[in-house]
């Protein structure tokens, strides 16, 4: 994952977009659909500072016609290098947004985002939010997507808890870790999981 | 496979339909906007849901494209082709065998899977639209859930016709919250649209993708009294004695006489190869 420090910021793309970003995509959509549910993806190379997933997403979903926000833990030269070379999304403050990427400590505070309005709730931000992994799940999900109750890996039940209580408006999230995913959109309602006893 | 960029569309076209795919999902029912672009068939042809279909579309997908049911139309051959040439994936008739199934104005018989994307050709996808023209006022009405036209038209059925007389486009609430257009499928398939399947929509012409994720509660509107009824012919298909599946009538002669056939020919076929004998089997034979 650390390998491509050395080279430039020409590098780590994908190899064939329209096929690779396809495979992106459809982990994405399928994510988005079953809220809760972890996906592997592959293709990207991104600077260090960024997870692969990141860089898929961010490769797959941007481009000039979409503002990007980085957070300061992640805001690096040569992030920023790789990727307005291979996406030329424009990087713009937090509250102006379409795509935001950082840690979740480092998006802090997240009333900043773009929650979409009444009449066009699609107007809203995308967050991408790297966690070092998915392995405690803290939260149980349920909604549309989800059959009976999914469990999910939350940095700040509150928080996204709030999020949800504003559906249809709201900011959609995906995690990543490695180059794993894991999304929640804005329509899951979530629930602190009960610590099994004994 | 073809000289053109895979599954046709250019990659910052597909980026777009893709974010509003994902868009859709998080807010289900919702109509989200989108840049349509002119595809190489007309509108009314399924330009939405070849849309979404080429942003969806990886290249291990294995294709079926119906229309009213049927595998060998015109339209749906056309779009097997298109996607046969453009995207070179493998396609088939075969409703269990397919990735992604891109319909218009049906829901196969057979149960979807989770691994299964069903795509909705939509002509009209405003649900309000031949209540309210004007798309501001549908907006606001959305925004703060205004369906009372909605009942209010259903009610006019009744009070005319006694009983809900809307018998395809049927209105459904998706996830309680957004009244939402299940595109002029039968209302005999709206039940099947609580499914294990995702479910897109596409509308080129009026630019809109939506979607409802699977096991998404999906509810036709009705009332106490009135309650919604999944309606068909009630008879069985003349081919495989099916009881339980939507019927096509089809008109044989002058001197009335008719048949009733499955309109979902894979499901028809599938049971008439398990040995399924309906009225007319032994003159079709």
């Amino acid at each position: 994952m650390t390998a491509q420090t050395s080279n430039s910021h020409f590098s780590g793309g994908f190899r064939d977009p329209a096929i690779q970003s396809s495979h992106v995509f459809r982990a994405a959509m399928t994510a988005m659909a079953r809220p809760g549910e972890i996906k592997p993806i592959t293709g990207a190379t991104p600077p260090e500072g960024l997870s692969i997933a990141a860089g898929c997403l961010l490769l797959t979903l941007c481009d000039p016609e979409t503002s990007l926000y980085l957070a300061p833990d992640v805001d690096h030269p040569a992030v920023r290098d790789w990727i307005t070379f291979h996406t030329g999304a424009p990087f713009v403050p937090a509250q102006d947004a379409d795509f935001a990427v950082g840690g979740w400590a480092a998006l802090t505070p997240f009333d900043r985002f773009r929650i979409g309005t009444s009449e066009y709730p699609d107007r809203s931000a995308t967050l991408i939010v790297e966690l070092p992994s998915f392995d405690a799940p803290n939260a149980e999900l349920s909604g549309p997507g989800i059959k009976t109750r999914a469990e999910i890996t939350l940095p700040d039940i509150e928080v996204l808890q709030a999020n949800a209580a504003l559906f249809p408006l709201g900011f959609d999230t995906y995690f990543t870790a490695a180059s794993d995913i894991c999304a929640l959109p804005r329509s899951s309602r979530i629930e602190p999981l009960l610590m099994k006893e004994g | 496979m073809s000289d053109y960029n895979f599954a046709y569309l250019d990659e910052q076209t597909k980026r777009m339909i893709r974010r509003a795919i994902l868009k859709g999902l998080a807010v289900p029912g919702y109509q989200v906007p989108f840049a349509s672009r002119e595809m190489p068939m007309p509108y009314g042809w399924g330009t939405g849901g070849v849309q979404v279909s080429a942003a969806t579309l990886t290249p291990e997908d294995t294709l079926k494209v119906i229309d009213q049911g049927a595998d060998d139309t015109t339209n749906a051959v056309s779009i097997r082709k298109f996607f046969e040439n453009t995207a070179g994936v493998a396609t088939t008739e075969e409703t269990e065998k397919a990735s992604v199934i891109q319909t218009r104005h049906r829901i196969p018989e057979a149960e979807l899977s989770e691994d299964q994307i069903l795509v909705y050709q939509v002509p009209i996808p405003e649900p309000l639209r031949f209540l309210e023209p004007r798309e501001t006022e549908t907006r606001k009405m959305h925004a703060l859930q205004e369906y009372g036209l909605m009942h209010v038209k259903l009610y006019e059925d009744i009070s005319q016709h006694g009983a809900i007389a809307t018998s395809y486009a049927y209105p459904v609430k998706v996830a309680g919250r957004y009244v939402t257009d299940p595109s002029p499928i039968p209302k005999f398939d709206n039940p099947k649209m609580n499914m294990a399947a995702i479910q897109l929509f596409g509308a080129g012409r009026e630019q809109r993708i939506y979607a409802v994720p699977p096991y998404t509660e999906v509810v036709s509107l009705d009332f106490e009294d009135f309650p919604f009824e999944a309606s068909k012919a009630d008879h069985p298909c003349d081919l495989c004695a099916a009881e339980d599946s939507y019927l096509d009538e089809v008109i044989l002669d002058d001197a009335g006489n008719r048949m009733f056939v499955c309109s979902d020919t894979d499901y028809c076929r599938s049971r008439r190869d398990a040995g399924h004998m309906g009225r007319l089997s032994e003159e079709a034979a």
